[in-house]
């Protein structure tokens, strides 16, 4: 049941700020005696280094610096691993992480391998033109199969393999599953998921503050928290001389949790250097080869079922390219891995994943984060057994549902989290009957259909279920502080790039103490203001900061009850609050302004044990996951001589448990949906055979505009999570992650002359032309 | 390069006198020199249409133009929409349409929308979807943006029914 603020669909606190210009971004930080810097990334995928010769660069007016590896002494280190690959048996995992400029080599297009700093920028891009970098081109790896043979070359030579993991997950047994199978079906799979294309750049400002001895860093990051612990450590500081704020951030969805990127070690340590404060802002052009990608996975996929339908069991080997370096871990194959499984109960299951080096932008997750790739494999299959067995495509989906009673639900199988993927609730097949309502199913498939059909006209349906585990742990926190003004304070650790936090966060702790949202301050990304947390990823802010923040704040309406009842001599159960006050049943009140006041005595003595103020800090970290789910569906009209794809409907049913504010939830599916649009027809990272990136700008990349997007409809499944007592569930990815597969679906039907068995995604009008002039050939000879 | 140029330009109802280099980008010169940095800056190619201002009334991309070619011509910037404190029926139709999410290419699809909405008080969802497909939006998959064109038309042309 929604409350009287929690559930509501609220108008954003940070509307305002955003709307009339007002609201900082990193780019808008200017300082006095601010300088600049511009990167001399490589032109190659893969070269040695013979020599640099800077020296012209050093004569340019107005250039102050010029910073190549050797120049860095013993800061240069390769960074951090970021996540640790997880505790799985007889696993193989080789840890390369990036540099923060390349010494002796480079391993992708992009990487960065000089640095100069300069009064304007202007000057510093200047100066890269006279740099001099003799390169010794090498063969690069591109094709991720290729990588693992024999005499291919090799991303690290000290590795003497590309192969970069190898992890094999199995739930019962697979083999003795297919023995007893009606029908087996294998394929081979090609998924590729782009970039995120956030439309603000990346960018850095830092500024070393020698007479304070203080750094303050503006940093478009989803983890502050994070990075100033660990630029702290590496310049030498104690974490309390760096401030990081990650302030308005347009836009992210994972790339910029990646840590740490270069450009965030070098340009702190340049700004100690110099002693002045330094600006990096990363243009379009630097985004599609340094901020990073989450790009393409090969499978050979298996699937054995019963005659009637029930899969006995699923066999998977996939290749997952994580380009020259692998600092986030195993996140993004570990997800494809385990998401593929879905909302079906399967009992037998054997997925061997392999993750290879190539000379390509470094692969972090990217919303979705590997779920595309799991969910397209396992529907793309589903889809096959349905026809092959003669069974309608939601019937062989409902038939193998983890039906409701089953929950909590063990896949065992170790998940991102480092814990075995445990779902906590669920509810798929009202979802299912839902989205077949409101696409009209039966009727489209009976009726229209058959009539367009008939007129000529190539339309298809698609529908494809999916899970997403989301709000994983470690923790996160948050303080809660009612000041004497009665309005309220909240601080956590995690970013906000847009997820609307400084309102529903607020909202959360306005059913608590009964304040307009309006007069509730949250501060997100900000380490002065709370330096805990891990950061924003996973689809977990409103699950773990939530948690967070909601018990912080039942921990300051407890305080405040108890000191209303000091005042009146009233026990605090009988006291009500409302609207900023606290009410005796005998009509008697006091604001939260006053007893903010009285909660902080500037005379007197008080109590053994009393804490100052109205105020909480409060921790949540959740054993495992929530699990979200839902089903997309669309309705699709093919234009058999251009190629063109146009979505006519789309449909989503969605399951994010107790949702906090609808309107922002129905924001982030739609924008999902966008990005999953934009992932099923338009968007490809294309490399060419010599590793170029040939897609590095919006002309060649297409992001999805007004007249690709079709209008969403909307509707909801509430299944709370019983993990948390807010009973959320993340709802940030799920838009984005079955969409291609339901589009992959929605276009076969449609063609469905064509007798086409499409199992890869990206399409485009060209490769769609070529798959259907191979159908026609097929059909032919 | 290092070339001087006058550039006197009305900015928000405001002259502004400046030196600048004629490769000056007119929108690094409205964000860093002027401090105006309410237009942002998406892509320097002219594709996102973040960076949208208007040029004597006219939405341009000011990423493409240099800032001399400002000389003497009029500019309004987001920061110009409305007065301090208040805001303009569009800008209060994108906060009740929940029209932004993280707000980076909201002022573009501002001042894309201003002359669109005020002459245009029944356009078709075709109509509007073509007036902003020169923007992009990362986040919001347009559907509410398209909401709040409605919301703002009917605020502008249509207040007696609203």
């Amino acid at each position: 049941m929604a409350g009287r603020y929690f559930g509501q669909p609220i108008r954003r606190n940070e509307d305002p700020a955003l709307l009339t210009g007002q609201a900082l971004f990193t780019d808008d930080v200017h300082l006095p005696g601010m300088v600049h810097v511009a990167f001399l990334r490589s032109d190659y995928a893969h070269a040695r280094i013979r020599s640099i010769d800077v020296s012209r660069a050093l004569e340019r007016p107005g250039v102050i610096g010029v910073y190549t590896a050797e120049d860095l002494g013993d800061y240069w280190q390769p960074g951090p691993l970021l996540v640790p690959p997880p505790p799985v048996e007889d696993i193989i995992f080789h840890q390369r992480t990036q540099v923060p400029l390349a010494k002796g080599k480079v391993r992708h297009v992009g990487e960065p391998v000089v640095m100069v700093v300069a009064e304007s920028r202007y000057i510093a891009e200047d100066a890269l033109e006279d740099i001099f970098v003799d390169y010794e081109p090498l063969p690069p790896v591109v094709d991720i199969e290729k990588a693992l043979e024999p005499d291919a070359p090799l991303v690290h030579e000290d590795l003497g393999t590309n192969l970069a993991a190898r992890v094999v997950q199995r739930k019962g047994d697979y083999e003795a599953a297919k023995a007893k199978a009606d029908v087996v079906i294998s394929r081979r799979f090609y998924y590729d998921h782009g970039l995120a294309a956030a439309m603000e750049n990346r960018g850095i400002v830092a500024h070393w503050d020698p007479k304070m001895q203080y750094m303050t860093i503006w940093d478009t990051t989803q983890a502050p928290v994070v990075i100033r612990n660990g630029l702290a450590r590496m310049l030498g500081l104690s974490e309390s001389q760096v401030r990081v704020i990650a302030p308005f951030i347009g836009g992210a969805f994972g790339p910029k949790i990646m840590m740490f990127y270069p450009e965030e070690v070098l340009i702190p340590w340049l700004s100690l250097k110099l002693k002045r404060p330094v600006k990096w802002i990363e243009d379009r052009r630097e985004n599609f080869f340094a901020t990073t990608h989450e790009r393409y996975q090969v499978h050979y996929a298996e699937i054995a079922l019963t005659r009637d339908g029930r899969i006995l069991g699923v066999k998977d080997r996939f290749y997952h390219d994580t380009g020259a370096y692998d600092p986030y871990g195993l996140t993004v194959p570990i997800n494809s891995q385990c998401t593929l499984l879905g909302p079906y109960d399967i009992p037998a299951y054997h997925s061997e994943m392999n993750v290879v080096f190539t000379n390509k932008t470094i692969v972090t997750p990217y919303r979705g984060a590997g779920r595309q790739h799991g969910v397209f494999v396992m529907e793309r299959l589903l889809d096959i057994a349905a026809k092959e067995l003669g069974i309608d495509r939601t019937e062989i989906r409902r038939r193998n549902f983890i039906p409701p009673d089953k929950f909590p639900y063990n896949n065992e199988v170790i998940y991102q989290d480092f814990v075995p993927l445990v779902y906590d609730s669920g509810n798929y097949e009202p979802a299912l009957e839902l989205a077949k309502k409101l696409i009209d199913y039966d009727r489209f498939l009976k009726e229209e259909q058959p009539r367009l059909r008939a007129e000529g006209k190539h339309v298809g349906l698609g529908i494809v279920a999916y899970v997403e585990g989301t709000g994983i742990g470690p923790y996160e926190g948050a303080r809660v502080q009612v000041e004497t003004t009665g309005k309220v304070n909240v601080a956590t650790g995690v970013g906000t790039q847009g997820q609307s936090h400084f309102t529903s966060f607020a909202q959360i702790v306005a059913e608590q103490l009964d304040v307009d949202v309006r007069n509730i301050r949250v501060v997100t990304g900000d380490t002065a203001e709370f330096h805990w947390g891990t950061g924003t990823f996973a689809s977990r802010g409103a699950v773990v900061a939530g948690n967070a923040i909601h018990a912080a704040a039942k921990k300051v309406r407890e305080k405040v009850l108890q000191k209303a009842s000091e005042e009146f001599g009233v026990p605090p159960e009988e006291l009500e609050l409302r609207n900023g006050y606290v009410y005796t049943q005998d009509g008697r009140s006091i604001s939260l302004a006053d007893l903010a006041v009285k909660a902080n005595p500037l005379r007197g003595a008080v109590k053994p044990g009393t804490e100052p103020g109205l105020e909480a800090t409060m921790y949540f970290g959740p054993e495992r996951g929530a699990t979200a789910s839902g089903v997309h569906a669309m309705i699709v009209e093919v234009d058999p001589e251009l190629m063109d794809v146009k979505i006519r409907k789309y449909v989503v049913v969605h399951d994010c448990g107790k949702v906090i504010n609808p309107l922002v939830v129905e924001g982030q599916i739609h924008g999902g949906v966008a990005q999953g649009v934009g992932n099923s027809f338009y968007e490809e990272i294309v490399y060419n055979e010599d590793g170029q990136l040939l897609t590095a700008s919006f002309m060649d990349y297409l992001l999805p505009t007004a007249m690709e997007v079709p209008p969403i409809e909307v509707g909801h499944v509430e299944t709370p999570s019983p993990w948390n007592e807010l009973g959320t569930k993340g709802a940030g990815e799920a838009g984005a992650i079955p969409t291609a597969a339901a589009f992959v679906q929605a276009v076969e039907d449609a063609l469905a002359d064509y007798d086409l068995e499409i199992l890869e995604a990206p399409l485009s009008p060209n490769r769609l032309f070529e798959l259907l002039k191979e159908a026609k050939q097929k059909k032919e000879g | 390069m290092s070339e001087l140029h006058t550039v006197r330009v009305t900015v928000n109802g405001t002259v502004y006198e400046r030196q600048v280099e004629a490769r000056m980008l007119l929108s690094d010169f409205i964000r860093h020199e002027l401090g105006l940095t309410g237009t942002h800056v998406g892509c320097e190619h002219g594709v996102c249409g973040a960076c949208t201002v208007l040029f004597d009334g006219e939405p341009v991309r000011s990423c493409l133009m240099f800032a001399v070619q400002a000389d003497g011509h009029e500019i309004m910037t987001v920061e110009g929409l409305a007065p301090e404190g208040e805001m303009h029926p569009l800008q209060e139709a994108f906060h009740e349409a929940h029209a932004l999410q993280c707000g980076f290419c909201t002022p573009g699809f501002l001042m894309t929308l201003k002359p669109f909405v005020e002459t245009h008080p029944n356009p078709t969802d075709e109509e509007i979807r073509k007036a902003i497909s020169g923007n992009l939006c990362r986040c919001t998959g347009y559907q509410h943006i398209i909401e709040a064109v409605k919301l703002a038309i009917k605020k502008i042309h249509h207040s007696d029914a609203a």
